[in-house]
């Protein structure tokens, strides 16, 4: 079985973004840039399938600006066997929506015919958490979201979901697309042998038009603004000060 | 055309205060129908007739839709969507799991987590862990959303709308339900809970936790957690409060032994006071804690609990 892993270039989740002044969005050049969290967990879920004599190849694609690579090189440094790089983008600011990334990702799921897909569940600059789950509407494939476990069972999958009220266990048909959360594993470190051999394992570039996607975006960003900022408040030297403070505020 | 809202049942019962909300917030988009699926339903769309500025209430009971399983569930809302201008539901996990299947097949984009309503064709919505609020115009001809209730007040109770029962639709036999393991505690929900207190890598163990519930039980609180604190197996998943996990506003947030990393404040700044203990005085936490105190919260905690 091959597994399609998605993963998605963002700002580093130890950055701080700052929103532009003039509204029109989150500066994005000269930050340090890393691979979605969640996506690192799926790349690590498809190599242990594979390790485990599952999966018998890793795929790695991802969609945005040329830039990207550097994301596809990492997950081949962990272990993915190639990669697709879907060039949609020439400026940084421009954020594919991911009606459009599911759209090509079902063109790329259409020519390498793979028996799962894992996506992260959410991608933590937009905050979607939708991409999966488009990707496997436009597939008529089963989904499984939110995943803590995942078991593959021939022609069927056994996923633990982090849910509202816990856990929930569903069974779920293969094909299928698999979004992973943030318990599912820990995300291996890329030894540096692996990352020189990562140089050159093969990564293939195309663009939406390959697959006969229009990316045009359905939301238009009208203006990006900074949330309403808390100030620190005082500080109780005792608990008993904490007390005081807490019930002057008419808080109990 | 009127809004279609999916009420968040669960295994027969209505999650009203979360239906509550996003009712609020869907009234800026004209009139409200919503819709109550599940093996059994009919109960909960009684108590979503119930709140005002509620039109009508639709109910499709099906054991295909027992478990809000998304491929079934989707199907039914695909069916009906075709007469609403907006899909909207509460964004919980089971509305996250189904609209974006619902927006795909419609062929529009989902717009997820909208903390206001501009207009009908416009919404506001934190991103990179709310530390942005984007406001986005849809040029979509449906309009299917998801709404994070937190910022929204709750419509009341003591209408009367007509219920009516949807068309079935067909179950694509894609995955099938094994079990749920959910616990109650017995405390009030973490999401709708006016007093939340959280604990944090600090409690150090599982076994710890029992000082953060003590203080809970105490003021009637729900409990929530970090990442950090989940990862380390101390608390269970659905007590995560962030960025990737729960978001609250109650009126009061303790967080006992939490540094305060943005994934974490993504999920409670909204809240209305806030109040902080930490070892550490240099802890960003207190940089939005309205009373902060630095103490070892073993020996603070128990003696807040006794003397409040
Ligand atoms: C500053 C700013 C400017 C914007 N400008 C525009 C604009 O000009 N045009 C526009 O269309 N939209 C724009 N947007 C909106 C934005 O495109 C969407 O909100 C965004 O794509 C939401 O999806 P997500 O990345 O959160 O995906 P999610 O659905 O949260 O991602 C889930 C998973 O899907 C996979 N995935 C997602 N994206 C990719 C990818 N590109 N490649 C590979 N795998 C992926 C990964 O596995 C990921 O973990 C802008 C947003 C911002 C913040
Ligand atoms: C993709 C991604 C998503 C994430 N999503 C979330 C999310 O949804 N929610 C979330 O919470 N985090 C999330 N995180 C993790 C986040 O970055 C932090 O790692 C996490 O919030 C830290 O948890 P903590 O404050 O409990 O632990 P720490 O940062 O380790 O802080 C522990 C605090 O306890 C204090 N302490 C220790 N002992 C005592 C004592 N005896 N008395 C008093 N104080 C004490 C310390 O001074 C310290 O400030 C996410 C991270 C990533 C990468």
């Amino acid at each position: 079985m091959k597994v399609l892993v998605p993963v998605k270039r963002v700002i580093d989740y130890n950055v701080k973004v700052r929103v532009r002044a003039d509204g029109s969005g989150v500066d994005l050049a000269n930050v340090k840039m890393s691979m979605n969290p969640f996506d690192e967990i799926a790349v690590e879920e498809a190599i242990r399938l594979k390790e485990q004599g599952t999966a018998t190849e890793v795929v790695a694609v991802s969609i945005g600006v040329r830039q990207a690579q550097e994301t596809l090189r990492t997950a081949l440094a962990m272990g993915a066997d190639r990669a697709i790089l879907v060039i949609a983008s020439e400026d940084v600011h421009q954020d594919i929506e991911p009606l459009a990334v599911a759209k090509i990702l079902a063109g790329v799921v259409k020519e390498e015919a793979p028996g799962l897909v894992l996506c992260g569940k959410q991608a933590i600059d937009n905050d979607m958490n939708a991409t999966g789950q488009m990707l496997a509407a436009l597939l008529g494939w089963g989904q499984a979201t939110f995943a803590s476990e995942l078991k593959v069972e021939g022609e069927q999958a056994t996923v633990v979901r982090e849910v509202d009220g816990g856990l929930q266990a569903i069974r779920v048909r293969m094909p299928a697309v698999v979004t992973v959360d943030l318990r599912m594993n820990e995300p291996r470190y890329a030894s540096l042998p692996n990352i020189m051999k990562a140089k050159k394992k093969p990564l293939e570039e195309k663009t939406p038009a390959d697959y006969g996607v229009d990316v045009t975006p359905r939301l238009s960003v009208v203006k990006t603004t900074e949330p309403a900022s808390r100030k620190a408040g005082v500080m109780a030297k005792s608990v008993d000060e904490l007390v005081d403070m807490i019930k002057g505020a008419g808080l109990v | 055309m009127a809004t279609l809202l999916i009420g968040e049942v669960t295994d027969g019962q209505l999650g009203l205060d979360a239906t509550a909300k996003a009712v609020t917030a869907a009234q800026a988009l004209g009139e409200v129908h919503v819709l109550c699926a599940g093996a059994s339903a009919r109960g909960a769309a009684e108590q979503a007739a119930q709140i005002q500025g509620v039109a009508k209430v639709l109910v499709a009971e099906d054991p295909a839709l027992g478990h809000r399983l998304a491929e079934p569930t989707a199907a039914l809302i695909v069916q009906l969507a075709a007469s609403y201008s907006h899909v909207v539901a509460p964004a919980t996990t089971d509305a996250k799991n189904v609209l974006p299947r619902v927006a795909a097949l419609l062929d529009v984009m989902v717009i997820s987590d909208v903390t206001g309503v501009v207009d009908a064709d416009t919404f506001e919505r934190p991103i990179y862990a709310g530390n942005a609020i984007q406001t986005v115009k849809s040029s979509d001809p449906v309009k299917v959303a998801t709404i994070r209730t937190a910022g929204f007040d709750a419509a009341a109770l003591g209408n009367s709308a007509p219920i009516e029962a949807a068309p079935g639709a067909s179950d694509p036999g894609l995955s099938q339900w094994i079990e749920d393991r959910t616990a109650h505690s017995g405390r009030p929900e973490l999401t709708s809970a006016p007093v939340v207190v959280s604990g944090g890598r600090g409690i150090g163990s599982k076994d710890g936790f029992a000082i953060v519930e003590g203080l809970a039980d105490k003021l009637g609180a729900a409990v929530g957690a970090s990442r950090a604190a989940v990862d380390a197996g101390y608390a269970p998943n659905d007590w995560q409060v962030g960025q990737t996990g729960k978001v609250v506003a109650p009126n009061l947030y303790v967080a006992l032994g939490i540094s305060g990393a943005i994934q974490h404040l993504a999920g409670m700044k909204d809240s209305k006071f806030i109040v902080a203990i930490n070892k550490d005085a240099e802890a960003p936490i207190f940089q939005v804690a309205d009373f902060g105190l630095v103490a070892d919260l073993f020996t603070a905690v128990p003696e807040l609990t006794e003397k409040l």
